[in-house]
């Protein structure tokens, strides 16, 4: 389904990825870990279309499609999907009317028809229900005024209404207490299943107590400097990435 | 009736001296008022004074121009009046300057007076300083005097305007309400071809009163639309006004407002909404003259094709003042590199104990906020066009009446509309 193949990036000519390799399987949520600085942010960008990062090398491919020539919108529309660990702040945007016009813009895309306003609000209720959200979320602007939390939750909402067929999770659990950690990380589960992948980025291995992945991979310096089973998480927690990072080298 | 073309200063002058027995109102007034008018000419016209007040907008084109005279007898075009919002409120409508009856449908516990009867020119305007005001107090012809009583809430009020091509009219307004009163005035004004529409409003609002106007300039996109208020605000009394300017070639909302006492408040907020070569000028002046007022303004403009918007706003805190509280701030989209904003913030401030602050920004679209929109499959310029009305919105926000904000958020998608077409 994903298939990266030596991909480097930089940013203001400073290189940042160096020559990533990743293939997450349809139907498999894959977690990459690593220090701050490693990339992991960077990665999540590049995937999903950000202009402020110059591809300098490598592929990728999306279900056979090269990823990396779309638009942001042309790779909504095929399926992807980025929680981004700064959700940003939409003044004077009304929640419910940008998840619907983003609803709308998917659905036209795959040739089905769009959502009236009844519609829509009684597919968002629900969602909104089933995530713990309090209903007025959906009439406040997009994010302003949200808590950290709330944020986070707003994008697990997108997610849950737009239906991708690959989300990256960029840091969704930073500045989560418990409870909300699990509700976010059953809105994941809940889409979990053939037809969906996940690339759940994180610091820690909490996150991956809720959420656990098929595979795990530790990002550093750029690259994936090791790849293996949910128990990796473990591993890491135990060793630090210092200890990780420098065995690796 | 035969039309005779008038064009410029000696053009007005003409018709005043045509029309000058037959005009209400106290004669010595209009002969000062024209005497000041030849005197200062229309800013930026080759024979008008150079102004600092009017350094960035010139009424040349309003020289050049040509309008009929007298006006022509227009009953009312069914497509204008369709465009006149469909809301259950009691109205005073105008069309062509002149005041309807049988359009109107005038309010209760309100006192309702034509200056077309009583010629009252009011106390607070300043022709000998303000040209478009000498030009006013020269020729007008028509306009209300309203006068809400002590302790009543009169609810909303619509003062509307319908114009014809080639006409020229100089409403005169003035807005009394006494202690306690209240009022909600939406003002309106819309109309077809070119024309000059160049009111000047007289407010008083009396001690613990308050006044809530909002204007909707909707005007033709080849019309003139100059219009000069003058607010006095007594003690806890409130103006809170917001101009939406949305049509007209030429505009500019002119605003003085003083707050006579203590704890009084004005918001003058507003937004412009530009295309094509539109031009329009939001100037005012607030003069702190009281202890512990509170004046606010947020003007936001959205600049596309080769507009010109103009932001003006002066703050005077004389030395009683103490404990005032000003803030000004100027916001300005620009979506394309030949559109063009001009901001000029003006502090005076005599006092000492005071909190006043302006600001201006100027700028394009959030590179994050739109970046945000496609990754959730929105396309570019549908996303562009969602953060561009959510910019505006913001503004809008400050009108808290859920009917009036309809018909602002109404005429707002009629503007989109209008560009896409």
């Amino acid at each position: 389904m994903l298939e990266i193949r030596g991909l480097s990036a930089a940013i203001e000519d400073k290189p940042i990825l160096q020559g990533i390799d990743l293939t997450v399987p349809q139907g498999e949520v894959h977690a990459i870990m690593g220090p701050n600085g490693s990339g992991k942010s960077t990665l999540a960008y590049v995937l999903s279309g950000r202009e402020d990062y110059a591809v300098t090398g490598g592929s990728v491919s999306f279900d056979g499609r090269d990823l990396l020539s779309m638009e942001p919108e042309e790779r909504a529309a095929a399926g992807l999907f980025l929680a981004f660990q700064y959700p940003v702040e939409l003044p004077g945007v009304g929640n419910a009317n940008f998840l619907r016009t983003a609803l709308n813009a998917l659905r036209r895309s795959r040739g089905e028809s769009e959502l009236d306003a009844v519609q829509f609000l009684r597919l968002a209720r629900a969602e909104t229900k089933r995530l713990a959200m309090p209903e007025d979320m959906l009439r406040r602007n997009v994010n302003v005024g949200f808590s950290g939390g709330e944020k986070k939750r707003n994008e697990v909402l997108q997610m849950a209404i737009l239906r991708p067929r690959l989300a990256i999770l960029d840091e969704t659990d930073s500045g989560l207490d418990i409870d909300a950690l699990k509700i976010v990380a059953d809105g994941v589960n809940a889409l979990r299943g053939p037809d969906f992948s996940a690339l759940v980025i994180t610091h820690y291995q909490r996150l991956l107590e809720y959420i656990v992945p098929d595979r795990v991979h530790v990002l550093a310096g750029g690259r994936i400097v090791r790849s293996g089973g949910p128990e990796l998480a473990h591993e890491l927690e135990a060793k630090g990435y210092a200890g990780m990072v420098a065995e690796a080298a | 009736m035969t039309a005779a073309v008038q064009t410029g200063v000696a053009g007005f002058l003409v018709r005043f001296d045509a029309q000058r027995d037959r005009l209400p109102g106290d004669p010595r007034q209009r002969m000062a008022a024209a005497d000041a008018f030849r005197r200062a000419g229309l800013p930026g016209a080759s024979s008008g004074r150079r102004e600092e007040a009017w350094k960035y907008t010139s009424l040349r084109p309003v020289a050049d121009a040509s309008f009929l005279q007298p006006v022509t007898t227009f009953a009312g075009d069914s497509r204008l009046l369709a465009r006149l919002p469909r809301i259950a409120a009691p109205r005073i409508v105008f069309v062509d300057g002149q005041f309807s009856a049988e359009l109107s449908a005038l309010p209760a516990g309100v006192e309702v007076l034509r200056f077309a009867d009583r010629g009252e020119f009011g106390t607070l305007a300043r022709p000998d300083s303000e040209p478009l005001v000498a030009l006013n107090t020269m020729l007008a012809e028509d306009g209300v005097s309203l006068s809400v009583p002590e302790n009543v809430d009169a609810g909303l009020l619509l003062l509307v305007s319908v114009a014809s091509d080639r006409a020229a009219f100089h409403p005169r307004h003035v807005i009394r309400l006494a202690r306690g009163a209240r009022l909600s005035l939406l003002e309106l004004s819309v109309g077809d071809g070119s024309y000059l529409n160049n009111p000047v409003f007289e407010v008083r609002v009396g001690d613990d009163a308050s006044l809530t106007h909002v204007r909707l300039q909707n005007e033709a996109l080849a019309a003139f639309h100059l219009s000069t208020l003058y607010a006095e605000i007594g003690e806890r009394g409130t103006y809170d006004s917001f101009a939406l300017n949305l049509g007209g070639r030429v505009v500019r909302t002119e605003a003085h407002v003083r707050l006579g006492g203590a704890k009084g408040i004005a918001h003058l907020n507003g937004g412009q909404l530009l295309g094509g070569t539109q031009h329009a000028d939001f100037t005012t002046v607030v003069k702190h003259d009281a202890p512990a007022c509170s004046s606010r303004q947020t003007v936001k403009n959205v600049l596309g094709g080769r507009s010109q918007a103009v932001f003006q706003g002066r703050i005077e805190v004389a030395r009683i003042a103490q404990k005032t509280d000003g803030y000004q701030m100027n916001q300005t989209l620009l979506l394309s590199p030949d559109a063009e904003i001009d901001t000029k913030p003006e502090l005076e401030i005599f006092a000492d104990d005071v909190k006043c602050s302006h600001g201006a920004t100027v700028g394009e679209l959030d590179a994050d906020q739109l970046f945000y929109l496609r990754t959730r499959g929105i396309p570019d310029a549908e996303a562009r066009s969602i953060l561009v009305r959510a910019f505006l919105i913001e503004a809008l926000d400050a009108v808290t009446d859920e009917s009036v904000r309809g018909v602002l958020d109404r005429a707002v998608e009629g503007w989109w509309e209008r560009q896409a077409a």
